[in-house]
């Protein structure tokens, strides 16, 4: 009697805690499905395929360990792809954030139009990056595009942008930078918002001028934006690919060969994916550790306020 | 000596000169792109450049339209951003509504797993993705094109949010008065969640119909290009004839201008909403 009493106890317990499991099972199928199968399993097989050679048809022939791994770091070209990655990243991520906080100011300012012009400084959000490079890709063209009419007009020699080894990377990441300027904007605006304005207020009666106030309050009280969109563009800089497949091909002499570009060639050109896969676990090692860096201090923002 | 009031003035004008200043420099590139597209080609090659186009010459839209096949690149990508977007709305709901409605063990790991995806950006997983696509034999088809995209931690993730705004109450009366769990998703959770909906809908539309890495892996037939390969591809192929490209990249950028536009604020809080992950 006990033991049966006992029994039907347990049985409801289990019951209470399969229902919900069946249940929420159903419901996160689709997603999980998906998620596993384009996530999780490539995310794995990726590891997998770097630890083998492969055939130009991506079947693993023989286990290698690390030795790709190896071979990737004694590889002068690896080195060289990561060198222009990192300086692609310092063209990019400072320089977006010195333009856009001006533009951001400015969009914050009280005055007739707001709505209008804060459209217009973040509506390259809409713009893909794909478009941005071929418009830019035109802009940049040697003898006829406007760049070169503007250094003419302030009496500069003509510079050969996208076929110069100097001035292609610098070229691609104008383009970066006014397609990346909308979403920076968009984020600075978001944490003008949260600026005090009794504090601006007070500081303003206390004397402080304009420059004083944004020195000592408003960019302190940024902060968090700044570091979070620093590390977002640092991770949006090492994804990198679209406007270099379109503006310069890695070129001249491979002074563009970033990253992500040197995956895409090496597995779909090259049809090396093993080699590939070795850079893509590399890739993914660096972006996870970018994303970690930034969660330690949104959490720390969280338990600031 | 000025009034103050002259003062105020001098300081607004200064203001709004500065601002319009600003949207110019932002939109001199897309005034490029609409300038160049009504030029002549004579004024595309002109030295010094040519800034204004003269005679406005509209025939470059129906060219472009008649060099590539521009209506079927658009359809490809009406179709694989409306597929995502769909697909994308169903699956985040579903996991959502689990993860808001439903105790069961494990959740807070299954959720961390879910939010995990987010770090796993695209490039890292395209040559598996590309090799198993190409093995279910969905290269050249929207399947390719878009099942991969059909759930993503960002959708789940902010719909979580947003359904966890509502009140437990309502759900808890719903199910004494007898309402079913699935019922109580389709009755109450998704008519009050509109906004949120909709954010998620607009922002996995428009990235969807930016995306260039992925298209341009799994599509090889000119007829499945999307509008972003098609206009790469268009500048391969046409090489100098700017004026021709610039139509193209006008048509392929207006929808998605439009959209920004509209949706503007839907669009902005998911961004911004869907960034701040703590």
């Amino acid at each position: 009697m006990l033991q049966n009493q006992r029994n039907s106890e347990k049985s409801k317990q289990l019951r209470r805690t399969l229902g919900p499991l069946v249940s929420a099972s159903l419901y996160l199928a689709p997603a999980a499905l998906i998620l596993i199968t384009f996530v999780y399993y490539p995310l794995l097989r990726s590891v997998y395929l770097s630890l083998y050679e492969t055939d130009f048809l991506a079947r693993p022939i023989f286990f290698t360990g690390i030795g790709q791994y190896q071979e990737l770091l004694s590889s002068p070209r690896f080195w060289d792809s990561l060198r222009i990655t990192f300086l692609f990243t310092l063209y990019t991520v400072p320089f977006a954030l010195v333009i856009a906080m001006p533009v951001a100011l400015l969009g914050n300012l009280p005055v007739r139009g707001r709505t209008f012009y804060r459209t217009t400084f973040i509506c390259t959000i809409a713009v893909s990056t794909a478009i941005a490079s071929v418009v830019w890709t035109w802009m940049f063209a040697p003898t006829t595009g406007v760049m070169n009419d503007l250094l003419r007009l302030v009496g500069i020699a003509p510079i050969r942008w996208l076929q110069d080894p100097r001035f292609a990377l610098p070229a691609v990441s104008i383009a970066t930078i006014w397609k990346g300027l909308g979403l920076n904007v968009l984020f600075l605006l978001a944490g003008l918002q949260g600026v005090s304005d009794e504090l601006l207020d007070a500081a303003r009666i206390d004397g402080a001028n304009s420059w004083q106030s944004f020195r000592n309050i408003t960019l302190p009280m940024l902060s968090p934006t700044i570091f979070f969109l620093l590390v977002v563009g640092t991770i949006e800089a090492f994804r990198s690919f679209a406007q270099i497949h379109i503006m310069t091909q890695g070129g001249p002499l491979r002074s563009t060969s970033i990253l992500v570009y040197a995956i895409y060639r090496d597995a779909f050109i090259n049809f090396r994916f093993s080699y590939a896969s070795t850079q893509a676990v590399t890739l993914f090692l660096i972006i996870l550790a970018l994303t970690l860096i930034q969660f330690r201090v949104v959490e720390r923002r969280v338990h600031y306020q | 000596m000025i009034s103050s009031r002259q003062k105020r003035l001098l300081h607004t004008v200064f203001r709004q000169v500065l601002l319009i200043f600003t949207s110019l420099v932002i939109l001199f590139p897309l005034y490029i792109a609409i300038s160049t597209s009504l030029k002549e080609p004579a004024q595309v090659f002109a030295y010094p450049y040519a800034w204004i186009p003269n005679p406005i010459r509209w025939q470059n839209y129906p060219l472009v339209f008649s060099l590539v096949p521009l209506w079927r690149f658009l359809f490809n990508s009406v179709i694989q951003s409306t597929m995502t977007t769909v697909a994308t709305m169903v699956t985040s709901a579903f996991a959502a509504y689990a993860f808001v409605y439903v105790d069961f063990i494990g959740k807070k790991f299954i959720f961390l797993l879910v939010l995990a995806t987010m770090m796993v950006s695209g490039e890292v997983t395209v040559i598996p993705n590309y090799l198993l696509v190409q093995r279910f034999g969905w290269v050249d088809t929207y399947w390719g094109l878009t099942v991969p995209f059909f759930a993503t931690g960002f959708g789940i993730f902010l719909l979580r949010q947003f359904f966890m705004q509502i009140p437990r109450e309502l759900y808890d009366a719903a199910i004494v008065d007898g309402c079913s769990r699935i019922r109580y998703l389709f009755v109450v959770m998704i008519p009050l969640s509109r906004a949120a909906l909709g954010t998620l809908a607009v922002y996995t539309y428009l990235s969807t119909w930016n995306q260039y890495f992925w298209p341009l892996i799994v599509t090889n037939r000119t007829f499945m290009r999307t509008v972003q390969i098609g206009i790469a591809m268009l500048r391969d192929e046409e090489g100098d004839a700017w004026h021709t490209i610039m139509a193209g990249v006008v048509v392929v950028t207006l929808p998605a201008i439009i959209l920004f536009l509209v949706f503007q604020k839907q669009l902005v809080r998911g961004i911004v909403g869907g960034a701040v992950k703590g």
